[in-house]
């Protein structure tokens, strides 16, 4: 049923079930390595500035952002939609290449999911902490209260991210935990420390790996995917009516929600490539994330790049074509040239311009070059958050409230405790978690070699 | 047989009840005894008593400890029977600081004034206000710089043993034939002014000397030279159909702010029915609110003016046919001008901002030609409030240096401080064998006094006021002195050994000499604030014409100078000086500039060119550094300064803020000049940052303010603003429109009346309990207001055109804050209100960032009860000032106008208590009270006779932004300027 005569095997090294197993649970038996550690303790450093940051935000007040009265949003709600693009790639790779029926997935799935959840729970503290009053943050669930018909603006879009990012995160972490199952359970059985048994055990629900568990796995893994399927093209779509329905210029824009959801993967599988290069590397993964697997998301980020370089012109015709004058002046006046033109510029470069080396067969091989590329990449799609909100807000349709914008250490604070808080959570996953599916590697493993050797013996005749 | 009654069938047949409750007592035995064994059985009973014990100790302290602390209020066990809790009410009375004059309003809230209104009872300022006038109940509750008790040389006093030692210097010194100084501002109160004749009647040797340090001598001179009467002539700007103005700031700080403002918007009134407008040209040095109104400004150097009067003077006396004057400038737009004027004889007015009575002189040799005298100029009820003369207080300091001054008292006067040459002041000062000032702050006067006996706050005062011959007003305590103070006018009573108090005096004065009635109408009088004699007939001034040609020859004399010249003014906000020290003023952005906390060097860009300087830098000007600011329309070689900044000792907000520059003053002729051609300009490499609220000056074409000029306004009542009826007729919409069944608020702003005088602004803050947030806040563009007045720019950078536009919450009825809300903090009241729920609120701020109008405040830090922002709720007197009816906002929730939501609430409860419908402009919001032009009007839509349905259909009526189709509720009228283009 599956032919990979075109494509070469998925998994190189002729490993074989056991040899997987042991690969990937190497790191998890293993002791800690001196780098992680090292990694770790700096992660863990940028957390606590972050808590620093996030206590200065609670204790004295959002005043000691740079946030002012023209411009309400800053650094905070950038950071929302960059962690949220980010984690958008996990759950993409998971169900869109299922769909596509793209089996080189199984070897990366796992880490990319493991990636969506950190940096969705990353994204979810920005949209908490910029409120002003965070302590009364529960106002916005619509649950029945004794003030009367108080009840939470449906017509909001705050409200419907609210919903949105709730959604998506429980779903993404339930599709990765579920997935997880079997794997845990591979690891309960090899351990030999009595204490690793008991919590893999626990997490491994009691998974015996009987046919009748992987039919209920399976149809589990199904109904999970669908639903985030949804998700994936509802979250972002729905981050981006923050912006869509709003009066503002640049951001009251019919082409938002499929160019945040396409921004979003972009970012996401930026983020996995950086990710992928990490690990193969560090774990020496290189027969199970192989050359080829980076080459194919290479090969769609490169597809991606030209749809976000469309977008960016789409908007930017549509900011001329609309002859708003309001429109035109935040597009040529504040975004292609004006006090925000490096902004706009170092977005289109590193989004649009620079992934499109990748049409290079070298480029794509060459790891470091590439590996460069992934970080371009996810700066440039921070700049387009800027943009997007910063040059909007500065300059809209009065110019007496025009105003400009500049982040706090506070603000920077914050930033970089997430970005902490990602690492850490990123290399506690390394440690404790299978990083690679074992149970859906090995399902992939078989085919391909079994193909190897039909294609041996098809070169006998 | 006794019958047998039973209740069951068991109790019927005899049977035995089973006893199914066995918890009873047993019999024979008590609870106690029982708890006794039970305890008894229990293992370690002591234990458990002792745990029992811990825990309810524990229990309580927590409970008590988590409790907040309880404030009691003591109600009335009597209820007075004009006093409800919770109910305004309001007392007529004088606000005048020494230099201007204001008929008020009080509003009291249990006991405490809370808000100043304009009276609208007063015929001189007809219920208008400034931003001084607004601010100054705040300066009541300056508890850290007004005096709590009489002092003497710093430390504190009783106020008998200073009367005791004071009256027997007095004494002393009177009877040795020394001089006794009553050094005074000028001082408006008959009352007060007969006290003083009665003092120098008892004390030979007392002498007043009245001290302003922005006088009007050079007019009051000029008069008594022309006209044999040192008096300021009522100008009748409403009567004028040209007005040229000389310098003169008469919509900001000249003279009469107040009343000059709501003259001249009569004349700029197009909504009255009449479609005149009056034309208006203004020559100035730096660009003030008069000059951004004028229909035509030229900036000219201070230097120039001299010769632009002599040529006006010389055109129209040719046109005249009478002897010209020495040949003067030459400038065009005096040549048009003099056209103008002389075809609008006798409704024409030329005033003049100069001290130089020489200039004052031809102004009025001008007038006289052009027959204003009379028309637009009266003489009947001359404005009594300047009446310093300049020499006298340079006699004075003479004397005080000579050492013949034996007794120097300073009453409302700062000469340290505000004094040209304050060195000569401070060595004077310590020669005067005993000084006392009256001032009830500290000052940097008062570090030089022996005595300082603080005088109350106006508003804790009996006084009365003649600001304008026979206009007269009453002054009344609306709250008891706060601290151990007492009026000057008591003092003098004091040392003169005259019985009673002050009140008795003043109502004695009152009901003898002036209403010359009983209690009755004294009562009468002082409910209503204000007394109006009548008016004296008509009396016809003539001209002393012999003096105009010596003035003339004098003024020929000075040339344009080539030098940099040095402007100073006094702004909208500070004034002299006097008011520095409040942080509403402090926080005022000047409207033109829109700086606030700080006064600049204002330079032209050509100027800051040659000067080799640009915004940021700092100037030295004789040794005073101030920074830069680039203000287009500033005259080309000169700089304008703010007076009124730059205290030493004055206050926590005033000290240290900006740069003391009347010390660049010049006295000159007998008159005290604001202008300095002779100061040293040097460039430093310090650097300063201002703080201003508005970064942006241009429209970019966008149709914010739409204006027109009269000539395109005659032809067509829409112009320049046919936008307006394009939107109109794209008005569309799927959903269905909300009715407004009830009221339907709404409010229209007229353009061409507004001022940007910035009363409004300050109304507000004191309504609606707006904070004070601090430069650097201001800086990051965090200020509060909840009114703003924005200003742009057109045409050429040297000479722009400016116009004003208020700006607050424009309550649309598809507002873009409402649906983003998440949890519908914001949302439209059933009476067209956009409002805010202040407790619902949790600061996502999407609202700020999707209102087009940028209009909504931020709680950034807590305001209130915040050391870091210490100044007026940060502490328990001066929260007094805090309005009860509006909520202090918490940190962290978002902020905005709410057209006074208080007020309409009140009024409507008004209305249904007294059974009877709303009268359209009932309902004043605090903005559209105190505005001295009665530019804003605030009514009901539902209402088609209202004032604001009217305003609406007026062909000039338009909502900002209406192309997003947000259906504001407040509307602007366009501006029309009677320019030259009339044909634009």
């Amino acid at each position: 049923m599956y032919k990979t005569d075109v494509r070469g095997p998925l998994i190189l090294g002729d490993k074989n079930y056991r040899q997987i197993s042991d690969d990937v649970i190497a790191p998890i038996n293993q002791p800690i390595p001196g780098w992680w550690k090292v990694a770790f303790f700096i992660a863990l450093l940028m957390a606590i500035f972050g808590v620093l940051a996030l206590y200065q935000t609670v204790a004295v007040g959002l005043g000691t952002w740079g946030v002012n009265n023209s411009v309400g949003w800053g650094w905070e709600i950038i950071n929302f939609v960059w962690w949220i693009g980010i984690g958008h790639a996990g759950t993409a790779f998971s169900i869109f290449l299922l769909i596509l029926r793209q089996k080189w997935r199984t070897s990366i799935n796992r880490a990319a999911e493991a990636m969506t959840v950190v940096a969705v729970m990353c994204a979810a503290i920005f949209p908490a902490i910029h409120m002003g009053r965070v302590w009364l943050a529960f106002f916005i669930f619509p649950y029945p209260n004794t003030r009367g018909s108080l009840w939470v603006n449906f017509n909001s879009p705050l409200f419907w991210d609210f919903i949105a990012i709730s959604a998506y995160l429980l779903i993404s972490a339930s599709f990765w935990y579920f997935g997880m199952v079997p794997d845990f359970a591979t690891i309960r059985d090899k351990a030999t420390s009595k204490i690793k048994k008991a919590v893999y055990g626990f997490f491994a629900f009691g998974w015996t790996g009987s046919s009748r568990e992987w039919l209920r796995y399976e149809a589990l893994s199904y109904v999970l995917g669908g639903i985030a399927a949804v998700l994936v093209v509802s979250v972002h779509s729905i981050v981006s009516t923050d912006f869509a329905v709003s009066v503002i210029p640049g951001w009251h824009t019919t082409v938002f929600p499929p160019y945040f959801v396409v921004g979003a993967i972009f970012s996401g599988f930026a983020m996995v490539m950086t990710l992928m290069i990490i690990i193969r590397k560090m774990y020496k993964f290189q027969e199970y994330v192989t050359d080829s697997h980076l080459n194919a998301i290479a090969k769609i980020l490169v597809f991606v790049s030209l749809i976000m370089g469309t977008a960016y012109a789409t908007e930017v015709f549509i900011g001329w074509y609309s002859g708003s004058e309001y429109e035109m002046f935040t597009f040529f006046k504040n975004r292609v040239t004006g006090d925000y033109a490096f902004q706009f510029w170092a977005m289109v470069i590193c989004n649009a311009f620079i992934p499109q080396l990748f049409w290079f067969k070298k480029v794509r091989q060459n790891l470091t070059i590439a590996f460069i590329i992934s970080i371009f990449i996810n700066i440039g799609m921070w700049y387009e958050r800027f943009n997007i909100l910063i040059t909007s807000l500065s300059k809209d349709y009065l110019p007496s409230s025009w105003t400009t914008y500049s982040p706090t250490w506070v603000e920077i604070g914050i930033y970089i405790g997430t970005l902490g808080l990602f690492t850490m959570g990123v290399l506690l996953f390394f440690k404790y978690i299978p990083m690679i599916a074992i149970s859906e590697v090995k399902s992939v493993l078989k085919v391909t070699s079994v193909n190897t050797n039909d294609q041996k013996h098809m070169s006998h005749e | 047989m006794e019958k047998k009654y039973w209740k069951s069938t068991e109790e019927l047949n005899n049977q035995v009840v089973p006893d199914y409750n066995e918890n009873l007592i047993p019999e024979g035995k008590n609870l106690l005894d029982l708890i006794d064994e039970e305890i008894a059985q229990k293992p370690s009973s002591r234990r458990n008593f002792l745990k029992f014990c811990g825990f309810s100790f524990a229990t309580a302290a927590i409970a008590s400890s988590c409790e907040n602390p309880v404030k009691k209020a003591i109600p009335y066990l009597n209820k007075p029977e004009d006093v409800t809790p919770g109910m305004a009410s309001h007392y007529a009375t004088s606000y005048f600081d020494g230099s201007e004059y204001n008929s008020i309003l009080v509003k009291v809230r249990d006991g405490r004034p809370i808000k100043i209104e304009g009276n609208t009872l007063s015929d001189v300022t007809k219920g208008g206000t400034t931003a001084r006038v607004q601010a100054s109940v705040l300066s009541l509750y300056d508890g850290l710089s007004r005096h709590k008790s009489p002092m003497k040389k710093g430390a504190d006093t009783n106020w008998a043993s200073a009367d005791a030692e004071i009256s027997a210097s007095l004494r002393t010194i009177s009877a040795a034939g020394g001089t006794i100084v009553l050094l005074t501002s000028n001082i408006i109160s008959p009352a007060t002014k007969k006290l003083i004749e009665e003092f120098k009647a008892a004390f030979p040797g007392v002498r007043q000397v009245v001290y302003d340090p922005v006088s009007a001598s050079g007019i009051l001179m000029a008069n008594r030279d022309c006209y044999g009467q040192a008096v300021i002539p009522d100008y009748l700007f409403d009567k004028a159909e040209v007005i040229a103005s000389f310098s003169a700031d008469f919509l900001g700080t000249w003279l009469s702010p107040v009343e000059y403002t709501a003259r001249y918007a009569q004349s700029r009134n197009l909504t009255n029915g009449e479609k005149k407008l009056s034309y208006h040209i203004q020559f100035e040095t730096g660009l003030t609110i008069t000059g951004s109104k004028a229909d035509k400004r030229v900036p000219v150097k201070p230097s120039e003016e001299a010769g632009l009067l002599l040529q006006l003077y010389n055109e129209i006396a040719a046109k005249a046919g009478q002897a010209t004057a020495p040949a003067g400038a030459t400038h065009e737009a005096i040549t048009a001008l003099a056209g103008r004027l002389w075809e609008s004889k006798g409704k024409s007015l030329v005033v003049s901002g100069s001290n130089d009575p020489n200039q004052q002189i031809m102004v009025n040799a001008i007038n006289q030609l052009l027959e204003n005298n009379g028309a637009t100029i009266g003489f009947e009820t001359p404005l009594l409030t300047r009446q310093a003369i300049d020499n006298e207080m340079e006699e004075l300091v003479g004397q005080m240096n000579a050492g013949s001054i034996g007794e120097l008292i300073l009453w409302n006067v700062n000469p340290v401080y505000d004094y040209y040459k304050p060195e000569a002041f401070i060595s004077g000062i310590g020669k005067v064998k005993l000084t006392v000032s009256f001032n009830p702050v500290m000052d940097e006067t008062q570090e030089y006094v022996d005595y300082i006996l603080p005088s109350h706050h106006f508003l804790e005062s009996w006084d009365d006021a003649e600001p304008k011959r026979g206009f007269f007003s009453l002054s009344q305590p609306t709250i008891r002195p706060l601290f151990s103070t007492r009026q000057p006018q008591e003092s003098l009573m004091k040392w003169m050994g005259k019985e009673g108090d002050y009140y008795s005096y003043l109502k004695n004065f009152w009901m003898t000499d002036i209403l010359k009635a009983g209690e009755t109408e004294w009562k009468t009088t002082l409910q209503g604030g204000v007394f109006q004699k009548e008016t004296p007939a008509a009396t016809a001034v003539t001209l002393n014409t012999a003096i105009v040609a010596p003035a003339a020859q004098a003024l020929s004399a000075s040339k344009k100078s080539d030098s940099i010249e040095i402007s100073l003014y006094q702004n909208l906000s500070m004034g002299n000086g006097m008011h520095t020290n409040n942080p509403w003023l402090m926080e005022l952005p000047d409207p033109v500039s829109k700086i606030c906390w700080d006064n600049f060097a204002s330079l032209s860009q050509e100027t800051a060119k040659a000067l080799g300087v640009t915004a940021g830098n700092v100037l030295n000007i004789n040794g005073l550094e101030v920074p830069v600011f680039l203000q287009p329309g500033q005259a080309g070689g000169t700089i304008s300064i703010a007076l009124g900044y730059g205290h030493t000792r004055f206050g926590k907000v005033a000290d240290g803020v900006g740069v003391n520059v009347y010390p660049l003053a010049t006295y000159e002729n007998g008159t005290l000049r604001l202008y300095n051609a002779a100061a040293k300009v040097e460039m430093t490499d310090r650097e300063y940052q201002l703080a201003t609220t508005q970064m942006h000056g241009s429209m970019e074409g966008r149709p914010i303010v739409r204006e027109t000029v009269l000539g395109s306004y005659l032809e067509s009542p829409d112009a320049g603003n046919e936008l307006h009826a394009e939107f109109e007729k794209k008005h569309v919409t799927l959903y269905k429109e909300t009715e407004y069944k009830g009221h339907h608020w709404a409010m229209a702003i007229d353009l061409n009346a507004c001022t940007g005088c910035s009363a409004c602004v300050i109304a507000c803050q004191a309504e609606n309990n707006i904070p004070v947030v601090g430069k650097e806040e201001v800086m990051k563009t965090r200020i509060m207001h909840w009114i703003r007045i924005d200003r742009y720019y057109a045409g050429d950078e040297k000479n722009p055109e400016v116009v004003f536009q208020p700006l607050m919450c424009q309550h649309c009825d598809n507002a873009p804050c409402e649906n983003v809300c998440p949890v519908s903090a914001t949302n439209h009241s059933s009476e067209g209100l956009n409002q805010m729920a202040y407790n619902r609120c949790i600061g996502t701020k999407y609202c700020i960032n999707n209102c087009p109008y940028k209009v909504r405040r931020f709680n950034w830090f807590r305001y209130a009860t915040n050391q870091k922002f210490d100044y007026n709720m940060n502490d328990d007197l001066s929260r007094m000032v805090l309005n009860p009816d509006v909520t202090v906002r918490e940190r962290g929730v978002v902020e905005k106008c709410s057209l006074c939501v208080q007020r309409i609430q009140e009024k409507k409860l008004l209305a249904k208590t007294e059974n009877r419908p709303l009268q359209d402009g009932e309902i004043l919001p605090a903005c559209a009270q105190g505005c001295p032009s009665k530019a804003i009007v605030f009514g009901d839509l539902n209402d088609p006779q209202s004032r604001v349905s009217q305003l609406f259909k007026d062909p000039r009526n338009y909502h900002l932004l209406e192309e997003l189709h947000t259906l504001p509720k407040v509307g602007y009228l366009t501006l029309v300027r009677n320019s030259d283009e009339n044909k634009a």
